[in-house]
């Protein structure tokens, strides 16, 4: 497990003061079909992005849309951070956005199939409730509307 | 950070009515935000999935996760993976 108490004192110093969310209950939506039958969405919060596409700012809760016919290689990291080391997802940006694993599963038969877009959010947000009430819904109502049954999530 | 950032756009997705997992590598502050599910992960941050060109890995753990989609009890499920060696990142 990654300590938070191992990161610099800057990040420690972030975190202090970040927006601290707390819940009691989960939401809950049972699967409804066989995983060989669902249709499935990537989300990152790795600060993925494409070129032609605008670079994430810091703090920033906006989203990119990632279009399921990309190579993997053409994936931008935006998510420049003091906090981890980088270079593990510029080599193979499937340790945090597993789009070729992910494939693999749709050839096999172990998924349904993927759906034709997924979605890169940056991680950093310091100003949570923006995403809250706006980003993270926008994109799971689009998300919703393709017809789309499991979603995968991954930070970095 | 990321890992709270998952949490809450978890929420959101499975509140509309879609099924949801995700990968913590910060299990304290996944409890907090109790998304319906996730796996919680040893490896350092920058390493949801353990280590590069290592599709093996890769996949294990994305098993691991896709499983708890049907293990039959209400969320919030987190769990700690059974591929916790540690790594050379």
């Amino acid at each position: 497990m990654a300590s938070v108490w191992k990161l610099d004192r800057l990040s420690r110093f972030f975190m202090k003061f970040y927006g601290d969310q707390r819940y009691q209950t989960s939401p809950n939506t049972p699967l409804r079909l066989p995983l060989s039958e669902c249709s499935v969405a990537l989300i990152t919060t790795a600060g993925f992005f494409l070129d032609g596409q605008s670079p994430f700012e810091k703090g920033d809760c906006s989203y990119r849309e990632i279009p399921n016919s990309i190579p993997t290689h053409a994936l931008i990291n935006g998510h420049k951070s003091a906090a981890y080391d980088e270079r593990g997802i510029e080599i193979d940006p499937n340790l945090a956005f597993p789009l070729d694993r992910f494939r693999e599963l749709e050839t096999e038969g172990k998924i349904g199939s993927l759906n034709d877009r997924h979605f890169s959010f940056m991680g950093s947000i310091t100003k949570p409730k923006l995403l809250i009430r706006q980003t993270a819904p926008e994109v799971a109502q689009m998300l919703k509307a393709d017809g789309v049954d499991v979603a995968f999530l991954t930070p970095v | 950070m990321c890992n709270q950032s998952v949490g809450l756009i978890q929420r959101a997705v499975e509140e509309a009515g879609i099924s949801t997992v995700s990968i913590t590598l910060a299990e304290s502050m996944t409890k907090k935000i109790r998304p319906p599910r996730a796996l919680a992960v040893p490896y350092p941050f920058g390493h949801p999935l353990g280590e590069p060109n290592n599709p093996e890995l890769q996949h294990a753990i994305i098993a691991e996760a896709l499983a708890l989609l049907t293990v039959g009890t209400s969320p919030p499920i987190l769990r700690k993976t059974r591929h916790d060696h540690a790594l050379e990142c």
